[in-house]
């Protein structure tokens, strides 16, 4: 039986968004997509409290349905995984409400069930969660601040990877960078089955202050576009026919 | 930072002396004190009924719900020994209007492993490492991985000192992606194999774990990870009986905890064996400069006695 894909946008961003429409509006649509959107917040070593600017970040996964961190870049590894794999369970456990509201009624969810029945649907979720395919379109702001920050982020995505892949279902990764040269986005690393092979250094950085993250994040949609994904599905085939 | 806000909201909702009754079961705990947080939850020493219990809780309801399920998976297969054994399940409601979900467990008391073994002598950690390959053993023949294994999640337990697992949270079945993990543990940031579970990760897993015993401070794994470990194991004086073993663990090469348990019981027969030689040895040694001294002694003895013959 073929099981459905998940697709996640998880973006990456140090600062706030200044250029083009509100971002959060575009996590929305991408949501009403079926696209859940992530953010992760890096933060600078010196900053403690939370700070102003970052709220964004909080806002953007709210409206897309995603899950959100603030963290240093230290933590990054760890939690570009919690956040990707939470945002997984908070989808599937999305639908598995969504049956049941049919089911037991409106205001029922999987959290007001006896704590034993919760149990017995959780491990369906969980199942659902290892074997379903997942489509994930990692979308890093190069905008001068992150210039010390890539190769972290660089090593925390061929980690994520790693991690994924001991799945029993696919794995789908591209990575975009933005702002591009005179696009939104620029493409750094096609959809492909693994990131290990990211020599890809990420492109130039932008000198300029720019940070459209909301245009960023409407481009993002349209790369979930089916025919490079067809293409990819074809190129994952190849060895297994030759398997055969 | 959000994880730290949400730990900070639980601080401020629990407090040692306060009561927690279950939403479903409407069993009442009263919390002692704090016994560790972790990624998903804090643990809190409670009293129910005049005996004391652990009680994990956390506002991550689905995640606690996954965890409850392999408490109870563990349970039905082999009675309590592989992990504590689990009393209560239930969701409460704080004052301010969050909600939780918490489960009890059996209260284990008893000392780090690597406390004891630095107390206690370093022969303790193959007599530990046995007892951990028999009860990985028991749990990969059931269809598990442990995944997180390290010394947080190890307990040893008195009279008999014995292993205890405390925290089988990250338990994940096996062939499926590993649920947990630390890094200095996991066997994918050494980038010496992938992160499914199978019982080759937690053998891993293990022998990072007695690595960190005569580390305690860890080390990163700088630009030849395999290289680093080996050293650092070759390096470790408690070790060296069992380095061998620890190495092959390491590199991937055993299949099953029973097979590395084989070996292991076979080093561990040899050495005692050597050391038993050696005590003979130097038994001997001891014994000949006694020799030395009571022959002089008597040879002392009998040209005195030919002497006073002589004065008669």
């Amino acid at each position: 039986m073929r099981k459905g894909t998940l697709k996640q946008i998880l973006l990456i961003t140090d600062g706030c968004s200044n250029k083009g429409e509100d971002p959060s509006a575009t996590a929305s649509l991408a949501y009403q997509q079926g696209i859940t959107v992530n953010v992760i917040g890096i933060l600078e070593d010196e900053q403690s409290e939370q700070p102003e600017g970052l709220k964004e970040v909080e806002d953007i996964a709210l409206s897309g349905g995603g899950v959100s961190q603030l963290v240093y870049k230290q933590a990054l590894s760890q939690t570009v995984q919690t956040v990707t794999k939470q945002a997984m369970t908070q989808t599937l456990q999305g639908f598995v409400n969504k049956e049941l509201q049919q089911i037991l009624g409106q205001d029922q969810s999987l959290e007001d069930l006896e704590p034993e029945k919760r149990g017995e649907i959780m491990e369906v979720v969980e199942d659902m969660g290892e074997t379903c395919d997942l489509e994930v379109l990692v979308l890093v702001d190069t905008s001068a601040s992150m210039h010390d920050k890539l190769p972290t982020v660089k090593e925390a995505l061929i980690d994520l990877s790693i991690s994924l892949n001991a799945r029993i279902g696919r794995n789908r990764f591209a990575i975009f960078s933005f702002p591009g040269k005179r696009k939104d986005i620029q493409k750094v690393f096609d959809w492909s089955p693994a990131l290990d092979s990211i020599s890809t250094i990420f492109p130039k950085l932008t000198s300029g202050g720019i940070t459209p993250t909301g245009p960023a994040i409407r481009e993002a949609m349209y790369q979930f576009g089916k025919k490079s994904l067809l293409r990819s599905f074809r190129d994952e085939d190849e060895p297994g026919m030759e398997e055969a | 930072m959000k994880m730290n806000q949400e730990w900070k909201k639980l601080n401020s909702d629990i407090h040692s002396g306060m009561h927690i009754q279950g939403k479903w079961h409407k069993q009442t705990y009263v919390i002692k004190r704090k016994l560790g947080a972790g990624a998903i939850g804090s643990v809190y020493l409670c009293e129910a009924n005049g005996k004391l219990a652990a009680l994990k809780i956390s506002d991550k309801r689905s995640s606690m719900t996954v965890e409850v399920n392999v408490l109870r998976s563990l349970g039905k297969v082999q009675g309590n020994r592989l992990g504590p054994s689990l009393l209560d399940v239930d969701d409460w409601t704080a004052p301010i209007g969050t909600k939780y979900s918490f489960y009890v467990m059996e209260y284990l008391q008893g000392e780090s492993m690597a406390s004891y073994i630095h107390r206690h002598g370093k022969e303790w950690a193959g007599v530990f490492m046995v007892q951990l390959l028999e009860d990985l053993e028991q749990l990969h023949q059931q269809g598990w991985v442990f995944g997180d294994l390290k010394l947080d999640n190890l307990l040893i337990v008195s009279s008999p000192p014995r292993v205890r697992w405390v925290d089988v949270g990250g338990t994940t079945q096996t062939g499926r992606a590993i649920k947990e993990y630390t890094e200095f543990y996991d066997r994918g940031y050494w980038e010496m194999g992938s992160r499914r579970a199978e019982p080759s990760y937690d053998l891993f897993a293990f022998t990072m774990a007695f690595i960190h015993v005569y580390y305690p401070k860890r080390f990163v794994k700088g630009s030849q990870p395999e290289k680093l470990l080996f050293r650092k194991l070759d390096e470790a004086r408690g070790l060296r009986p069992y380095r061998n073993v620890l190495k092959k663990a390491l590199a991937g090469k055993y299949a099953s905890s029973s097979q590395m348990k084989r070996e292991m019981l076979q080093v561990i027969h040899d050495t005692q064996k050597k050391k038993q030689k050696t005590r003979k040895q130097i038994q001997q040694e001891k014994e000949a400069p006694f020799l030395l001294e009571a022959g002089g002694i008597s040879i002392l003895a009998g040209a005195y006695y030919l002497i006073s013959l002589l004065f008669q």
